[in-house]
């Protein structure tokens, strides 16, 4: 078991992740991707923290706080999700034009 | 014998990374590709689950038990809750070109995934020789939090609550009646009208 396996695994999963962020339509799924990246986040973080720094183990410590962001951040996106909803009547990506000038 | 049982340790733990591992990116794979979104919110769940594995194969009990309980017990639900409250069958209008937009993210994709993987092989790990905390993690972890990293712990928990408020109002719907109540009906209990029985009330003639 070495390190790179991990990271090169972790890696591979965070460009899932960006091909789902930018690819998928449903608002939902583009959630889902965004929680996958913060998971190949963690999985480095934890690779490292196992393999370079095993005595005082900061990537744990760093990941505790990278989950709890993830909480509060799904639990915000799910209600802008269906605060929008609520006012266009669709989950589809490319009709949120709200911002667009 | 020793080098035996070292060489049966070292091969678990080989297949059962394989194993969570080919789970995880077949899982993310469909997270991402499949069209049903509800089987892509399970498979989010088998994620979450196979990096929890992966995480105690790394020597993490504690985050792998948090990972399990915060992502697939709290985030997932609240994925799944959202499908729910959002069902809605819509056929997505066709973007013209869409398939460009589509092969360059592969590109882009693929791409950074061989820079990454030249990146991590090629540079040369500093990998320390000492022995991991493994089940003393949770007292270090503890540790970290109340002494080093105790004001980003403390700011943690104040961003959980901004987010918690946060979240209400944004989902909350804004319900105002119509016709206003009038307060003193609204201060009333509803209760049948009592009959008056006079207090005290003696038969003189005895």
């Amino acid at each position: 078991m070495q390190l790179e396996y991990f990271l090169i695994l972790a890696a591979a999963l965070f460009c899932i992740g960006i091909y789902g962020l930018v690819s998928s339509r449903n608002v939902i799924r583009v959630l889902m991707s965004i929680e996958l990246m913060l998971n190949a986040v963690n999985l480095n973080l934890m690779g490292f923290s196992n393999y370079l720094d095993p005595v005082n183990i900061r990537g744990q410590v760093f990941s505790v706080f990278v989950i709890t962001i993830a909480a509060a951040e799904s639990a915000v996106g799910l209600a802008i999700v269906l605060s929008i909803y609520r006012n266009r009547d669709t989950v589809d990506m490319e009709q949120f034009n709200l911002l667009k000038w | 014998m020793v080098l035996a049982a070292l060489n049966l340790a070292e091969g678990v733990q080989i297949v059962s990374f394989g194993l969570l591992g080919l789970i995880m990116l077949v899982g993310a794979l469909g997270v991402v590709l499949l069209s049903n979104i509800v089987y892509s919110a399970f498979l989010l769940a088998l994620v979450f689950i196979s990096i929890s594995g992966l995480y105690i194969l790394l020597n993490a009990g504690f985050v792998a038990a948090a990972q399990v309980l915060i992502y697939v017990g709290a985030v997932n639900v609240l994925i799944l809750f959202g499908i729910m409250l959002v069902n809605k069958d819509e056929d997505f209008v066709a973007v013209k070109n869409s398939w460009v937009s589509k092969v360059a993210t592969g590109a882009v994709c693929a791409g950074l995934f061989g820079l990454l993987t030249t990146m991590v092989v090629s540079h040369p790990w500093e990998i320390s020789g000492l022995p991991a905390a493994g089940d003393k993690a949770i007292e270090v972890i503890g540790q970290h939090f109340f002494s080093d990293y105790l004001l980003p712990f403390e700011l943690a928990s104040v961003l959980l609550l901004i987010a918690l408020v946060g979240a209400i109002i944004l989902a909350r719907r804004e319900y105002v009646p119509d016709t206003a109540i009038p307060t003193e009906e609204a201060l009333t209990l509803p209760e049948k009208p009592r009959e008056l029985v006079a207090a005290g009330s003696r038969d003189d003639s005895l």
